[in-house]
């Protein structure tokens, strides 16, 4: 049929064409713009407009049917209840170097009290004259009428103690770090952080809202390399790169391993690669150093390198609370800006009291106490590896290590069963405890604390009941 | 301008329309919010004046320098510090103030000198003995001698001051066990749980309570602790007009018509959070009504009565005993320790499961150092003296003294034409001062006039709503509530603090102990 064209319709078609043409040139320019607009807005509505979301116009008897048919979930799930928090030990009297329960006493390896403070007569007598003195709270924030001068005087205190220009203190040892972290670093910062850190670190973190780069415990390689790669982003985009702070957030001696981080080499990077070095003291302050000065004594670096040193006051020096210590310039800024500071109440002064009465035996010790609970770690360090089917970790100078089993056998019930053994023969330790939202949940153990005034001999007989426990469990 | 609902008897309806319900936020006077405005810019102008000269090298710069060197990244942004350097610093004096005694009714503040307009500061040694407005010292508990103070010192002989151990791991104290139990008792719920810190608590266990894909509706004006607590469940949160019931149905409705933004899921649950007196308004929060809405849209409802418990209540359990309200009906009762029991620390309560849950998945519970000996031991003196367990009625007559107070010295405020906020019966009284100068100056003139108190101005409130905060004790008597209203007075005249156009005022006469027996406490 007609299907192609004759050459008198091709003819045609070009004469269409043409007059179309010359009625262009022709046209008025109000009917060719009109004409241009409409071609636009026809390509406009068939490939730019978002499809409009078809919006709910309810009636008022469908929106009662939604909200009657709602149902929230249980505000909280069902809790198991034989779970352990549940079930906790009743403890009477002082938790010092023994601790009573249900009646017996039993030799205490599982609470910080590292340098046995806990019950010192001396401490318990400050504590006693701040109260005669200030009553017990301080009813109000650092900012109304809280600041009493026993704070002033504690802040003094560990700002000479560590040759820093100031310190200042919280009433939560939790809240330390968890408030210092947010105060200096926003949104568009970067934290490089240990994996090893403990909640309170991680709950920082999270509270900053800062990008965050994970490296491995302890693995100095692995910074190096996420440095790098930070250094290579920066340099394709250097303006921006001139707006992030970058701060790495270690801790001296870590709660959840029991080792002590390698300062002097990430301190040589921090100038290479310009970050600030915030350091979680709370576990290595006053146990490693020679004076109890913490890992920067242990590792001889210069104070002033470090940007700020936090702490908790409540291992150690056996009070509540926490601090922190740098120079003016880093520390100041945390009177306003730290939330855990500036609208919480201050920390009791009968607890300051036994801080600093605390510190004066520290510093009156000094470095007797500190060799001693050095060199009594190493010997307990090696006992425990002497005993077959433990493997032990951290530092030999930590008075903190956590006990796992060797082997495939590390679980948290029989870490129990050994748990409850040493119980029944007067020797008291505990399972190192985690919420099961840690950053990186640590292998279950037996976190294992060494109190300075144990004797050799309890030391053995620690490491007697953890063998015989060894059988049992293993039989 | 003011940004909260005033209420007139008549309103709304019957149940809150009555005398516990009356609060008063009267408007800010339009010129002075443009007088206060202009003398933040002025300040600002002369701040960034100031900045340039230091800039050039004209003027010494005083703040601490950075130690590291010049190539690092500055660790504060200069326009971060600049209201630090320059506003701040010049008012700093009225803030932080030291003190060097008990923060009982009255207190020695530690008189502090500066040579270099408030950059440093040097003690001169001299105490000024002064009447304490400014602590939170409700029930008058800060004691530093009496049946609690001594219970506290044989705690301490008993127990030591600290165990060094959470509770998780070694376990707690057989005193924590008795305060938990009593404070339980003292609410009239099924359990309670006690924590460390106050800030903590709401801190580390919203995040318990809610997550992602709950929905929390939180107060305007709630604390810092409630905010970051919810920022960290990563649930969603919007905020309500502040006690404004229509806006709290109206996001409870859409929020369960609409559901998730995006995915129009169901919200998995509804968290209502609250203050029982908000600290820096002295409004109470209306409870009957929220609990009606909770009710009719089946959230749940968390309250914060860190000012409210043992301060507001014919028995002092707090809002719930104020509106007398069943507790069932609110599943978290969330305080704190400091204010009116005189000591540290944080609880929540409410049914058994919701404790268990918290003891189970707590941070606090899991990380954190279990409370001290002689801190327990005050809380709970100061509970057995409040619920008449130790066979006076102390606990009593510190209730009602508390409430004579608040109403006296309120009342006399209002009289002597200040604009005075809050509800009538709240024993926080803030009192506008709206220019940022006047700040400094209230404080300062206060403290000639022997009267310690806290002064607020931005950020801490709206940049026009600085304000004098007075804290009212059951301590106080009423010669020293007399000793600052004469203060005030003279004050007011001095600086021109008397706003009010609702009532007429005058200058303030000195009444008569007949008299004020017949009003204020028969």
């Amino acid at each position: 049929m007609g299907s192609s064209m004759t050459r008198g319709d091709i003819e045609s078609l070009a004469t269409d064409f043409y007059d179309l043409l010359e009625s262009f040139k022709h046209a008025p320019f109000y009917h060719i713009s009109f004409e241009i607009f409409l071609v636009l807005a026809v390509i406009w509505l068939v490939f730019f407009r978002k499809p409009r979301a078809i919006e709910k116009k309810l009636t008022e008897r469908e929106k009662q049917e939604l909200i009657d048919e709602w149902q929230p979930e249980p505000l909280v799930p069902p809790v198991d209840p034989n779970h352990p928090a549940l079930n906790v030990r009743v403890l009477d009297g002082i938790v010092g170097k023994t601790v009573e329960i249900d009646g017996k006493k039993s030799l205490n390896f599982a609470t910080f009290n590292f340098l046995n403070f806990v019950g010192n007569s001396r401490i318990s007598e400050k504590a006693i004259q701040a109260v005669q003195k200030y009553g017990v709270g301080s009813c109000g924030p650092r900012g109304f009428y809280g600041t009493i001068d026993i704070h002033l005087e504690l802040e003094e205190r560990l700002a000479k103690f560590f040759n820093c220009e100031e310190g200042i203190i919280y009433s939560y040892g939790f809240s330390t770090i968890a408030s210092i972290i947010p105060a200096y670093s926003k949104r568009n910062d970067i934290l490089f952080v240990d994996e090893g850190v403990h909640y309170a670190i991680q709950k920082g973190v999270e509270a900053s809202r800062s990008h965050v780069k994970w490296f491995k415990h302890n693995d100095i390689q692995d910074l190096e390399r996420l440095l790098a790669e930070q250094e290579v982003l920066d340099k394709k985009n250097p303006k921006k790169a001139r707006t992030i702070r970058r701060f790495l957030i270690i801790e001296g001696l870590y709660v959840n391993y029991g080792d002590i981080c390698p300062l002097p080499r990430m301190v040589e990077l921090k100038y290479k690669y310009k970050y600030r070095i915030f350091i979680d003291e709370s576990v290595s302050f006053g146990t490693i150093g020679q004076t109890g000065r913490g890992v920067t004594e242990y590792y001889d670096i210069d104070r002033q390198k470090i940007d700020l040193i936090s702490s908790s006051l409540e291992y150690s020096i056996g009070s509540i609370g926490g601090f922190a210590v740098g120079s003016s310039f880093v520390v100041d800024h945390q009177r306003l800006s730290a939330q855990g500071y500036c609208f919480s109440a201050s920390l009791p002064p009968l607890l300051a009291a036994a801080a600093i009465e605390a510190l004066n035996i520290m510093e009156e010790q000094s470095t007797p106490l500190f060799e001693t609970i050095m060199s009594k770690s190493k010997r307990l360090h090696k006992k425990l590896l002497s005993i077959k089917g433990y493997s032990v970790m951290g530092d030999e100078i930590s008075p903190l290590k956590h006990l796992r089993l060797a082997n495939a056998l590390n679980t948290i019930g029989r870490l129990e069963e050994i748990v409850q053994f040493a119980q029944t023969r007067d020797i008291t330790i505990t399972v190192a405890r985690y919420l099961t939202d840690e950053h990186l949940l640590p292998e279950p153990s037996i976190r294992l604390i060494l109190n300075v005034e144990m004797t050799d001999e309890e030391l053995e007989f620690l490491c007697t009941v953890l063998q015989e426990a060894l059988v049992k469990v293993t039989s | 301008m003011s940004n909260y609902q005033t209420n007139k008897p008549g309103d709304d309806n019957n149940r809150t329309s009555d005398h516990r319900n009356r609060e008063e936020f009267e408007e800010t006077p339009t010129w002075a919010a443009v007088v206060t405005v202009l003398g933040y810019a002025i300040l600002s102008a002369l701040g960034w004046l100031r900045d340039f000269l230091r800039h050039i090298g004209l003027e010494e710069k005083r703040t601490a320098h950075d130690p590291n060197p010049k190539d690092f990244v500055p660790l504060y942004q200069s326009y971060e510090c600049f209201y630090t350097r320059n506003l701040y610093t010049r008012i700093r004096d009225v803030f932080n103030q030291p003190i060097a005694s008990v923060a009982g009714a009255k207190v020695h503040v530690m008189e502090r000198v500066s040579d270099d307009y408030n950059w440093t500061f040097k003690f001169s040694g001299k105490k000024i003995p002064s009447i304490n407005l400014g602590s939170y010292n409700y029930l008058g508990f800060a004691e530093n001698q009496g049946p609690c103070s001594e219970q506290a010192i044989k705690s301490i002989e008993t127990y030591a001051v600290t165990t060094c151990s959470t509770r998780h791991e070694l376990g707690h104290q057989r005193y924590v066990k008795e305060l938990e139990s009593l404070m339980a008792e003292y609410l009239n719920v099924e359990d309670c749980i006690a924590f460390g810190m106050g800030f903590a608590t709401n801190a580390l266990n919203i995040p318990t309570l809610a997550g992602k894909g709950d929905l929390i509706l939180s107060d305007k004006l709630n604390h810092v602790s409630l905010i970051l607590g919810a920022r960290l469940s990563g649930a969603t949160i919007r905020t309500f007009n502040h006690n404004d019931m229509k806006d709290l149905e109206a996001h409870l409705r859409k929020a369960i018509i609409s559901g998730q933004p995006r995915t129009c899921r169901p919200w998995k649950k509804i968290l209502i959070i609250v203050e029982g007196v908000y600290s820096m308004e002295g409004s109470l929060c209306k409870l009957p009504e929220i609990i009606e809405l909770k009710k009719k849209y089946k959230a749940y409802l968390y309250v914060d009565e860190a000012h409210s418990i043992g301060a507001i209540g014919s028995r002092g359990r707090g809002v719930v005993d104020y509106w007398k309200v069943d507790p069932n009906d609110i599943e978290i009762h969330m305080g704190t320790f400091t204010k009116s029991f005189g000591s540290a620390g944080g609880y929540i309560a409410g049914k058994k499961n919701i404790i268990d849950y918290i003891r189970v998945s707590s941070h606090s519970a899991c990380y954190s150092s279990s409370m001290s000996a002689p801190i327990v031991q005050q809380i709970i003196s100061a509970l057995s003296i409040i619920m008449g367990r130790d066979g006076t009625n102390d606990g009593q007559k510190r209730i009602q003294q508390l409430a004579c107070n608040v109403r006296y010295f309120r009342r006399q405020l209002v009289d002597m034409g200040f604009i005075v906020y809050g509800n009538n019966n709240s024993p926080v009284v803030p009192v506008m001062l709206f220019m940022p100068a006047k700040i400094a100056a209230v404080n300062r003139e206060m403290l000639k006039r022997d009267c310690a108190v806290v002064t607020v101005g931005f950020p801490a409130t709206l940049l026009t709503e600085s304000r004098v905060r007075f804290c009212i004790s059951a301590g106080h008597t009423k010669e020293m509530l007399d000793h600052a209203l004469k203060a005030m007075d003279e004050v007011g005249h001095l600086v021109s603090l008397r706003y009010s156009k609702k009532n007429p005022h005058h200058r303030w006469v000195e009444l008569d102990h007949a008299d004020y027996d017949k009003e204020y406490t028969s």
